[in-house]
């Protein structure tokens, strides 16, 4: 090859230096579109949505009437089922996370647990509807309850607060446990005392991450058949049901209920135009849900990794 | 006394650990026993090859290629969108950004990540349908253009994210080699980073293509929800998951052929993930490189 000119090589390296320009501009650009669509997303719903703003919106069930429709049915159903969700699948989650990390044996049992872990992530969220509606709603005979709800949506988040509490004990030096066993304590009591409360913020993240998930979770709530026209909230406890009986502590936990993704799925297929505008509001309402709590996750997990030194 | 309650934490702990393990038990039995119960009445055959899926119907038919055309119709919109749009990402973020954009971006991207699809449907059916409608005039107003588009951009995070994840554990010492040949970073990116990372790559596009495959209320809302055996994707159809959802808006008796179809439906959506799931570990297992 013959050797090239001081000319021909500042050509190429030019040429290499404009591609890499052309490069990173692509990026930029593919990184803004993601930026637009949500500037897009939550402009479109605060402009369309914006005259049904008002605190009636908030306490209004649903109606036929576009104009007095409200998601008081929805917001309160999707609180009660997070409830339900999240008293499930902490613990749980915590447990299985804490047994991985401190008590498995490296063993063929231990390997099944972890690999379907994994292998539950992927799984289509439709999918666990349909376990549900097998499952809860007709073998344990939950039927459309806020409880077969909330189970179903804990089920589909187990996997994110185990593989959090995972990593928030990892993350947590061996001395420590060292430290704990060395003045007597059992490992329950180290896993007690020391693990757990240290992985907190960590495991704090991945349930508000969970959560988040959760509240915006359609398709498996659709399948296990909860309505889409919800005119009654469920009882509180305690108070007068008619006929002179009064609500149990857990009546709730049976009742009918709707949830604010089902109200906007309700409210978009509707083919009234007016409808659209009650879809926006609720948009931007659910919106604003998810993203504060995804925000708080953020935070902590930033103040996390400024306060945390072992 | 002490040992014992030690044993009976762990047994606890352990129970907790198991429950992951009884949900996949619980969900291969749900679909397929009902399965089960949907074959004795539709043979197999029919249901492979029939090209009409009218359940509901007096005549009814179950032929299943119809849902799983605008399963994989949409599917292709959507990962034309998020593979190359969610590999650039990456690699600028891994291979060019400044650690500070690297650190504002990533959030950013995850937040786009959580926005819930029945928000993603709205912005299909109310956003990009119109403004596509205007290029392409003839579009109908439900398509699975849109919604696999709208659907290509909801999975670009989960591709960036987890391919940059790849990229970056790539030692430097592949890159420091690699600049002092002489190369230009994005020689070095695509020749040596990106082959270096593939099998992380290849285990994000599985991942794109489960979400895609299995995403249901975009479809819902924007592609409409009548069957249609099309690979066109300028038109309107059902997909598996519209179909459940359809099924399950409804009211169908426990137990009747509709209430079976949704769990047929579900189990051939299960078997299609996990095709494309073993195809993508025989691909990691062939590209992976060792250094």
């Amino acid at each position: 090859m013959p050797a090239l000119t001081n000319e021909q090589i500042r050509a190429v390296i030019a040429r290499g230096k404009l591609k890499d320009a052309i490069f990173q501009a692509v990026g930029i650009l593919c990184l803004a579109i993601g930026l637009l669509v949500i500037f897009l997303l939550v402009g479109d719903m605060v402009m369309r949505g914006s005259e049904r703003f008002s605190l009636d919106f908030f306490t209004n069930f649903a109606s036929r009437r576009a104009g007095s429709a409200g998601i008081l049915s929805a917001w309160v159903g999707s609180l009660l089922v997070m409830l339900v969700t999240a008293v499930a699948a902490v613990p749980l989650g915590v447990a299985a996370g804490v047994y991985l990390e401190e008590y498995a044996k490296r063993n063929w049992i231990t390997e099944i647990i972890e690999i379907n872990i994994t292998n539950l992530a992927a799984v289509p969220s439709i999918v666990y509807g349909l376990l549900a509606l097998g499952i809860f709603v007709y073998q344990f005979g939950f039927g459309q309850s806020i409880l077969s709800a909330g189970l179903t949506l804990a089920l589909l988040i187990l996997p994110i607060v185990i593989v959090a509490t995972r990593e928030a004990i990892r993350a947590i030096p061996a001395m420590i446990r060292e430290g704990s066993m060395a003045v007597g304590a059992t490992r329950w009591q180290t896993c007690r005392y020391h693990i757990i409360p240290y992985a907190m913020p960590g495991i704090l993240t991945g349930v508000i991450i969970g959560l988040a998930r959760a509240i915006g979770e359609t398709a498996p709530i659709i399948t296990i058949g909860a309505l889409t026209f919800i005119a009654f909230l469920p009882p509180v406890p305690f108070t007068a049901t008619g006929e002179g009986a009064t609500a149990g502590l857990f009546d709730w936990i049976m009742s009918p209920f709707t949830v604010m993704p089902i109200q906007i799925f309700n409210w978009t297929s509707r083919p009234d135009p007016a409808f659209e505008v009650n879809a926006a509001a609720a948009g931007f309402v659910l919106m604003a849900m998810v993203l504060a709590m995804n925000g708080l996750a953020i935070w902590l997990r930033y103040k996390m990794r400024k306060n945390i030194k072992w | 006394m002490r040992n014992l309650s030690e044993r009976v934490i762990e047994a606890l702990l352990f129970a907790a650990a198991a429950v992951s393990v009884l949900t996949t038990v619980g969900i291969v039995y749900v679909l397929v026993s009902e399965s089960i119960h949907f074959f004795q009445r539709v043979s197999m055959v029919d249901f492979l090859t029939d090209t009409q899926w009218t359940p509901l119907f007096d005549d009814a038919h179950f032929g299943i290629m119809v849902l799983v055309s605008g399963t994989l119709v949409s599917s292709a919109v959507a990962l034309i969108v998020a593979i190359p749009m969610g590999t650039v990402i990456a690699i600028y973020l891994s291979e060019f950004a400044k650690p500070k954009v690297r650190e504002i971006s990533k959030p950013v991207l995850e937040l786009l990540g959580g926005i819930p699809t029945i928000v993603f449907g709205y912005f299909a059916l109310l956003m990009v349908t119109p403004l596509l409608q205007k290029i392409f005039p003839e579009l109908p107003g439900f398509s699975l253009l849109s919604a696999g588009l709208v659907m290509g951009i909801m999975i670009v995070p989960y591709v960036a994210s987890l391919s940059e994840d790849a990229m970056r554990a790539v030692p430097m010492s592949l890159r420091e080699g690699a600049y002092a040949m002489g190369s230009t970073r994005l020689y070095t990116a695509l020749h040596v980073v990106v082959p270096a990372a593939f099998s992380g790559l290849a285990a994000s596009y599985i991942l794109g293509i489960s979400r895609a495959v299995g995403e249901t209320m975009i479809l819902a809302v924007a592609a409409g929800m009548q069957p249609n055996l099309t690979w066109n994707p300028m038109e309107p159809a059902a997909t598996i998951t519209s179909y459940i959802v359809q099924v399950a808006l409804g009211d169908l008796p426990h137990g009747s052929i509709g209430y079976q179809t949704i769990f047929a439906a579900g189990l051939t959506l299960i078997l299609i993930t996990l095709a494309f799931n073993i195809l993508g570990q025989w691909m990691r297992r062939k590209f992976r490189e060792s250094y």
